[in-house]
Parts: C-alpha cells; sequence; structure tokens
C-alpha cells in the first residue's frame, strides 16, 4: 500500500527534504526553520480548503457575468478576495523594499510561493488566477520600476488591494507578439497616452479588487518593427485623483473552463500611463518575469492533478462494484497510481526549478540560473500535460459520474484544458528548449543537469543516457535544419518531464524510503519506460517535415 | 489581565480517525495533526478579549509531544503573546494535565483560564472542570457567550434545555462551545511575527507533578457498523417494529 499523504503534506516534504529551503535560506541569511515552512504551508492550506475550495462550483455554475462594461464575479468572489487580502499571503515572495522605499512584502522564497499557489489554484483555478496574474505584475515592477513608480503601486498591489493585469495578446498578435499594434505617444508631461485594443485579459475587469494596474505592451511612433519596438506602461484603471482612466472592458469570453476567471477584451482610448524600464525594451522586461509566470502555470498543472487525485480517491474508496470498492480494482488502482505519481513528480520539479530561482537570485549562483531557465519549459509544458491527462483519469475513475458536473471531476478537465495553451503555448515551451534554452550553451546545462541526475538507480541512469543522446541529436539537428529541431522539440520536451520526473521521485524516495518508495517504485517500473518512446520520437523530426514539404 | 488558553494537539477533524490494529489506541503515526478545534475558539476569544483592551497578555500553553510546539504557534500567530510547553511523551489524562495546569497557573497568575469544553480526540470533557475545583475556582462551562467587566465574567452557557447566564467572580475558568465565535486565520505576517515570540519548555517534573496514568485502557475499537435501514409498507407496520423489534414505543 502506498501510504496516503494530502498535497499539503508533501509540499512541505518536498521543500524541506527533496529540494533543501532550510539550507537555501540559512545561506541566504533569512533561515527558515522546518517548522516555519511546515507552519506556512499547513496555514495556507487550511486557508485553500476551508476558505476557497468550498465555492468552487458555485463558482463555475454563476461564472464571471458582463453588464454594461462592468463585470459580476460570483457573488462570494468579493468577500473571498478581502478574506485573501486579510491573509496577507499576496506579500509571500514580494521583498521587503524596493530601492530603499518600504513596500510591505515579506521576502519569503519563490519556492514557498509555488507551493502557497499550488494549494489556492487547487481549492479554485478561477480565484486563484487574480492574485497569481498580481504577483506576476508586482514581480515585474520591482525590477523595473521608478522609485516614485515603486512608492505609488507596489504597497496596495502588494497588500492585494489592487491587482494586476498583464496586458500582451491582441487579435493578430497570440504567440507572435511581434505583430502587436497598441499605439503610446506621448503627452508632453512625461506621461503617455495608450490606445489599442487587448484581448484574453484575466481578470481584466472586476468586483473584487479596489484598483488596477495594467500593464500593457504598446509601440512608440519611432519604435523599430517586430519584438525590437515595443515598451512597456503602466496604467491604473483609476487615477490618483479618482477619475477613471480611459480603459475600459467590451467583454468577455464564453469559454471551455475557468468561468469564474473573467477574460476580458480591454479598449484602451488614449489611457493615460506612464513607461515602466526603457523605451522599445518592453518585451524584455516582459521576459524578465516570464520564467515566474510560467512556472506558476506548470503549478497549476500540478494542481489540477491534485485536486482530481482527491475526488477521484475519495469516489474509489467509497463506489462498490462486483462487491467491492472500485479501489481495489487492479486498473482502478493503476490510474490512482498514475495520478498520484505523475502529480508528485510535477510537484518537486516545479519546487525544484523555483528553488534554482531562489538560488540564483538570493545566493547570485549562475548555474542555478541557466538550471531555471532550461527547467521552466519543462514544467510549464510537461505539468500542465499531465494536469489535463490526471483530469481525465479523474473522470475515467469516477465512471459515468464522472461525465455528470456533480462531481467535480469534469470541471477539473474544464479548467485544466487552458493551462497548456496560455502563457506561451507548450508548442513554443518545447522550441524554447530546444532551440533556445539548448542550443544557446550547446547543452551545457542539460548536460550538467543529466550527469547531476545520476548514480540513484539503474534504471533512471538509462533513461538518463537516452535523454543525453536525444540531447546530441536535438542540437545536431537544430544546427542542421531548425525546422527539423522544431518538428522534433515536443517529444524531447515530454522525455525530459518523465525523465526529470523520475529523478525527483528517486530523491524523494531517497529522502523518506517508507513514505515515498512505494511511489518512486512504480514510476521507475511502469512510466519511466514512456520516456524512450518519446526520444525516438523526437530523433524523427524529419517524418513531419516530409508532410510539410508535401 | 493575563490569560492563559491551553491548546492540546490532536488528529486533525478532516482525518477518518483509524483504531490501531493491535486495540491499544488510535492511529497517530504519519497522520496530520491540528490544535483541538475548541481550543482554537479558545485562542479566538482570549484575542478578542485582547483586541477591546480587556486583556493583556495571553499565554498559551500546551502539554504533550515536544512537536505540540507546532499548536503553541499556531496560537501565536493568532495572537496569543507568548507560549509554554510542557513536554511529555506519555498518555495523559484529564486528571494529570488539570494537575500541570494548575501548577501552569500557580506560576503565572492568570485572571482567567479559557479552554476547551472538549478535545476532538478523547471527548473527556473534563479537563476544565477539574481544573476548577483543584483551583476552588469558580467554572463557567460550555459558554456561547463571554462578557468581563468589573472583575467579574458573565458567561451564557449552552445547556440542554437552552441558555442559561452565570456570573463568575475572577479568577475563573471559562470553556467554550462551538458558538461563541469563528475562529479566524492566521495571517502570513503574523504567522512571521510569531517566530519571534518566546515558547518556554517545561517538564511536568519541574511543575511536582507525578502525569502517570491512573486508569487502564482495556480495549479501542471502532464502533459497530450501522445496518442498512429498511423501508415498511405502511404507518402500522411502523408502529408494529417501534414497539416489538426496536422495542423503542
Ligand atoms: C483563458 C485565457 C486567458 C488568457 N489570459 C491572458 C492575459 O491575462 N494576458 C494576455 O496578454 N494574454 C492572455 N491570454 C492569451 C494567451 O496567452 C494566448 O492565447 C496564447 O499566447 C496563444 O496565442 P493565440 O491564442 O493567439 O494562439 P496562436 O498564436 O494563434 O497559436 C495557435 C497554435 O499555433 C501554434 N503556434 C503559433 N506560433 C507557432 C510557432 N512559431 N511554432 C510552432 N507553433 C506555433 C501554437 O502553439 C498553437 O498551438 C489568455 C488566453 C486565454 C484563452
Ligand atoms: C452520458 C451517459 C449516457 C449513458 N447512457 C446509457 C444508456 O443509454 N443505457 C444504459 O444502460 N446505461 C447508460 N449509461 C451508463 C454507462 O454505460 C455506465 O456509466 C458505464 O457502464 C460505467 O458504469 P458506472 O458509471 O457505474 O461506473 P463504474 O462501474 O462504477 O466504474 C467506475 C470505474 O471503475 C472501474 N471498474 C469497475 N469495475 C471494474 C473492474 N472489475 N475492474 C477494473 N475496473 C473496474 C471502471 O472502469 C471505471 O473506471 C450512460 C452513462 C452516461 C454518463
Amino acid at each position: 500500500m502506498i501510504p496516503a499523504t494530502t498535497a499539503a503534506e508533501d509540499l512541505a516534504f518536498g521543500l524541506i527534504h527533496v529540494v533543501g529551503l532550510p539550507a537555501l535560506t540559512e545561506a541566504a541569511g533569512a533561515p527558515l526553520s522546518p517548522d516555519d515552512i511546515a507552519a506556512i504551508v499547513a496555514e495556507a492550506d487550511r486557508f485553500a480548503r476551508e476558505k476557497v475550495a468550498p465555492g468552487w462550483q458555485e463558482a463555475d455554475r454563476h461564472g464571471a457575468v458582463y453588464e454594461n462594461g462592468a463585470v459580476r464575479t460570483p457573488p462570494h468572489y468579493p468577500a473571498l478576495y478581502r478574506d485573501w487580502i486579510a491573509g496577507g499571503w499576496q506579500s509571500l515572495p514580494a521583498p521587503a523594499a524596493v530601492h530603499g522605499v518600504a513596500v510591505g512584502g515579506q521576502g519569503l522564497p519563490g519556492a514557498l510561493w509555488n507551493a502557497v499557489q499550488e494549494l489556492v489554484l487547487a481549492a479554485d483555478t478561477s480565484f486563484a488566477l487574480g492574485p497569481l496574474l498580481t504577483a506576476g505584475a508586482i514581480d515585474l515592477l520591482c525590477h523595473h520600476a521608478t522609485p516614485r513608480q515603486a512608492a505609488a503601486w507596489l504597497p496596495p498591489m502588494i497588500a492585494a488591494r489592487w491587482s494586476g493585469a498583464m496586458c500582451l495578446t491582441e487579435p493578430q498578435a497570440g504567440s507572435d507578439l511581434g505583430a502587436l499594434r497598441a499605439r503610446a505617444v506621448t503627452r508632453g508631461d512625461g506621461s503617455y497616452a495608450v490606445t489599442g485594443q487587448k484581448i484574453f485579459i484575466t481578470w481584466g475587469e472586476q468586483d473584487c479588487s479596489e484598483n488596477t494596474l495594467y500593464l500593457v505592451l504598446a509601440r512608440l511612433p519611432d519604435a523599430p518593427a517586430g519584438t525590437r519596438g515595443i515598451s512597456l506602461f503602466g496604467a491604473p484603471k483609476f487615477l490618483p485623483d479618482g477619475r477613471r482612466n480611459g480603459i475600459r472592458c467590451g467583454g468577455i469570453e464564453r469559454k471551455m473552463g475557468i468561468h469564474a476567471s473573467p477574460t476580458c477584451v480591454m479598449l484602451f482610448e488614449e489611457a493615460e500611463a506612464e513607461l515602466v524600464g526603457e523605451p522599445h525594451r518592453g518585451l524584455a522586461a516582459m521576459f524578465a518575469m516570464m520564467n515566474n509566470a510560467r512556472l506558476a502555470v506548470g503549478v497549476q498543472g500540478v494542481a489540477h492533478g491534485a485536486r482530481a487525485l482527491a475526488l477521484a480517491e475519495a469516489y474509489a474508496a467509497q463506489r462498490v462494484q462486483f462487491g467491492v470498492p472500485i479501489a481495489r480494482m487492479p486498473d482502478v488502482a493503476r490510474m490512482l497510481a498514475e495520478m498520484r505519481a505523475t502529480t508528485l513528480a510535477g510537484r518537486l520539479l516545479a519546487l525544484e526549478a523555483s528553488a534554482a530561482g531562489d538560488r540564483a537570485r538570493l545566493l547570485g549562483d549562475a548555474a542555478a540560473a541557466a538550471r531555471l531557465a532550461l527547467l521552466t519549459p519543462v514544467v510549464k509544458a510537461w505539468c500542465t500535460e499531465r494536469g489535463v491527462e490526471n483530469a481525465s483519469l479523474g473522470i475515467q475513475v469516477h465512471g459515468g459520474m464522472g461525465f455528470v458536473e456533480d462531481t467535480g471531476a469534469a470541471q477539473v478537465l474544464r479548467d485544466a484544458r487552458i493551462a497548456p495553451i496560455y502563457e506561451g503555448t507548450n508548442g513554443i515551451q518545447a522550441i524554447d528548449l530546444v532551440s533556445r534554452k539548448l542550443a544557446r550553451d550547446e547543452g551545457a546545462a542539460m548536460r550538467a543537469l543529466l550527469a547531476e541526475a545520476r548514480g540513484l538507480d539503474a534504471r533512471l541512469d538509462a533513461a538518463l543516457d537516452g535523454l543525453a543522446r536525444a540531447t546530441e541529436a536535438m542540437l545536431a539537428a537544430q544546427a542542421r535544419d531548425a525546422n527539423e529541431a522544431q518538428a522534433g522539440a515536443a517529444a524531447y520536451l515530454d522525455a525530459a518531464g518523465w525523465v526529470l520526473g523520475g529523478w525527483m521521485l528517486a530523491r524523494a524516495r531517497a529522502a523518506d524510503a517508507a513514505r515515498y518508495g512505494a511511489l518512486a517504485e512504480f514510476y521507475l517500473r511502469r512510466l519511466l519506460p514512456r520516456a524512450a518512446a518519446r526520444c525516438a520520437e523526437a530523433e524523427e523530426g524529419r517524418a513531419v517535415l516530409a508532410l510539410l514539404a508535401g | 489581565m493575563k490569560l492563559l488558553v491551553p491548546v492540546k494537539r490532536v488528529v486533525d477533524y478532516n482525518v477518518k480517525v483509524r483504531v490501531k490494529s493491535d486495540g491499544t489506541g488510535v492511529e497517530t503515526a504519519n497522520v496530520k495533526m491540528s490544535m483541538n478545534p475548541f481550543d482554537e475558539i479558545a485562542v479566538e476569544e482570549a484575542v478578542r478579549l485582547k483586541e477591546k483592551g480587556v486583556a493583556s497578555e495571553i499565554v498559551a500553553v500546551s502539554i504533550g509531544v515536544a512537536a505540540a510546539a507546532e499548536q503553541i504557534r499556531t496560537a501565536l500567530a493568532m495572537g496569543a503573546d507568548r507560549g509554554i510547553l510542557v513536554e511529555h511523551d506519555g498518555a495523559l489524562e484529564p486528571l494529570a494535565v488539570a494537575k500541570i495546569l494548575k501548577a501552569v497557573v500557580a506560576k503565572e497568575q492568570p485572571q482567567l483560564v479559557i479552554l476547551g469544553k472538549q478535545a476532538i480526540d478523547d471527548d473527556m470533557n473534563a479537563t476544565g472542570q477539574m481544573l476548577a475545583a483543584l483551583l476552588g475556582w469558580p467554572q463557567g462551562t460550555f459558554a456561547s457567550r463571554l462578557e468581563i467587566a468589573d472583575g467579574k465574567a458573565t458567561v451564557t452557557r449552552e445547556v440542554d434545555g437552552g441558555l442559561e447566564t452565570v456570573e463568575l467572580r475572577l479568577p475563573a475558568i471559562v470553556t467554550t462551545d462551538l458558538r461563541l465565535n469563528e475562529p479566524r486565520y492566521a495571517s502570513l505576517p503574523n504567522i512571521m511575527k510569531a517566530r519571534k515570540k518566546p515558547i518556554e519548555t517545561l517538564k511536568p517534573a519541574d511543575l511536582g507533578v507525578d502525569p502517570s496514568p491512573r486508569l487502564t485502557v482495556l480495549k479501542v475499537e471502532e464502533p459497530p457498523k450501522r445496518q442498512a435501514g429498511k423501508k415498511v409498507a405502511s404507518v402500522q407496520e411502523l408502529v408494529d417494529k417501534l414497539r416489538n423489534e426496536a422495542k423503542v414505543i
């Protein structure tokens, strides 16, 4: 039998015993003890389970409602959002001060924030997306805001009284942001007027936060074409004198899932805005925080697996067919074990990536920065693919009741399906991994990672050898023909995910064999072999190109 | 005015409790543990009294394994000022806990001790009453409302027949019922502040108390499984079954 644990306990275990957060924070001079970490995770878990989770189906049924330019979220959201503010959770990863100005952050590690996010996302993804986008905006402003902007915008955002919205996408500019057209002209007083249409803006308009700061990508009049001519602007919904800025919501989308998260068309009509960072350097600024935002979406995949698993385990324990609870049937046990194993693997891999980010930021560790860059696309794409797959398995465990909305199993799948798409589609992640992250150092960071993972388990070592060969093949393909590398990239990324997931479970087993040994063994015997098939596929990019040529 | 709030580490209320296979007790290894929910209500009430300016200091005390420091930290994050952990590994009966608390009261001199009316693990409903008896203090148990003024506590109690209001001279003992308040969630900034609040660790022997059990547990077993219900065809049949099978009328 695999000992039952909850997401919160696994997160605390992962932070403390697998990625070594106590030692990392000690080295950085602000030590967090195992007890501190466990206490923070446990309280976040309580908030997520007792406050956020109970309304998640009601939120889905009600959805966000658009009326005359205003958006009403589900009736319990405004009060829940006040509870979120009172909990002070938004302040977790933000610094205490920026440019010497106190902004109210707790300055805690990104890996701990990752854990808190997973718990809240699993409780109600639609709700959690608001604070998640705000965290992304805070992160960006901490790096690029002027002292005056930081003083004006960061304290209310870190207190969660203001939310943040990220405005990149336009109808003709999705994956290809170089095609965006929103314009900004100077108003002569140092500020700018932004005009344009943005679509798909998460939490762009809602009735929870008292103000919203929009971070908008737009072009200055003298801007070069393409991605090098994009600047970043900050514009509040309500201006300091209380006037409504020239920003309105033109409508919201009807979607497959995350019904309660308003996905807004935002119209900027000479909106008063300030330049954030350097002119024409907006996309670079945006990409600087992309790692965090992409990891956060990977964490969504883990959260969906965790929610699907919790529902499926409870159902399988009490549903009797053929005289026994179905949890005891070999094929149902198989499904539950796959869900448990891939969810835990993804959870630990996401913690590993964010801990690398912490090592890079807190200790100035350049190798850790390269590790974070390499792992980010893997976490984003592999974890969200597993999230969708596990949500589907969760339905399967429920049989016919999984297809019926009442159980919530169907909602998990509907909510999970967006994660492989936004914040850079998984196709774009794969290209990022192969054509940028591998190519830019000719595989050095990947080779270092594969070498480090060796020696825990013979089966894992064999899979690492296979991935090492596929890595050389991808580098050779990239040198020959970038299209060939791109055609193999998704399979290569998936292979890397399966192998690195095995590495994380082998590390969990090494830390506590009684607790994780059986699950790690299941993964290494049953799931890790998938990596070999994906490596073989990755090396056949030319089979796709043959079809394109025809 | 100083308040003492005892907090107990128990199996989390969400966990399905399992009896150990050898029948000696309840499985607690690898099980999620939390603060007894009635004690959370006690901490909340104390913090509200402090916020109203009635109380000046709140001391949270836990008696049990070293890990019970976690429950003290929770109380500190909710707003208690400092903690005392009386560390003891073995079984603890209400009388032993009451004796230890009596010694802590002698050391701390609080004006009011607020306890949960019972712990959700053993449902004893005894510690508060025993402590009141040992101290010779007045007690207001099952409180659903508490008011402090002029050296007196006015306690509204939930009793079988409805609500009873009693007035107690301080110092006194109050035990909490579910409807007294809704405990707050600890905020992240308060969790961080709680790390710096002191926790003093003692042993029962330091307080001159011998906590060894006075009772012997013979056996712990699961409650009998509920039988499936039966459908009856008529009121007559129902009355007949109530009279002759269930023998309740
Ligand atoms: C619910 C929701 C919320 C969103 N929230 C926000 C938000 O808050 N802010 C914001 O700015 N945007 C947001 N978006 C937009 C989201 O980021 C985009 O949908 C995403 O970037 C994909 O762009 P697209 O939809 O235009 O798809 P397209 O770019 O048209 O892509 C279609 C397909 O083509 C593939 N493709 C495109 N280019 C390439 C290439 N070069 N190589 C290989 N394959 C390629 C993609 O992988 C994809 O499979 C949101 C979208 C949704 C649905
Ligand atoms: C939209 C819809 C339309 C339907 N239409 C009809 C209809 O027209 N007529 C009709 O009669 N029925 C209909 N059904 C019922 C459908 O055929 C059943 O839902 C299906 O057979 C599964 O049964 P179940 O839902 O009771 O799941 P369960 O039997 O409880 O199965 C739950 C899970 O346990 C697994 N499981 C069960 N037993 C075993 C075992 N021995 N070994 C391994 N795994 C096991 C299953 O594979 C599944 O994953 C419909 C259902 C739906 C949702």
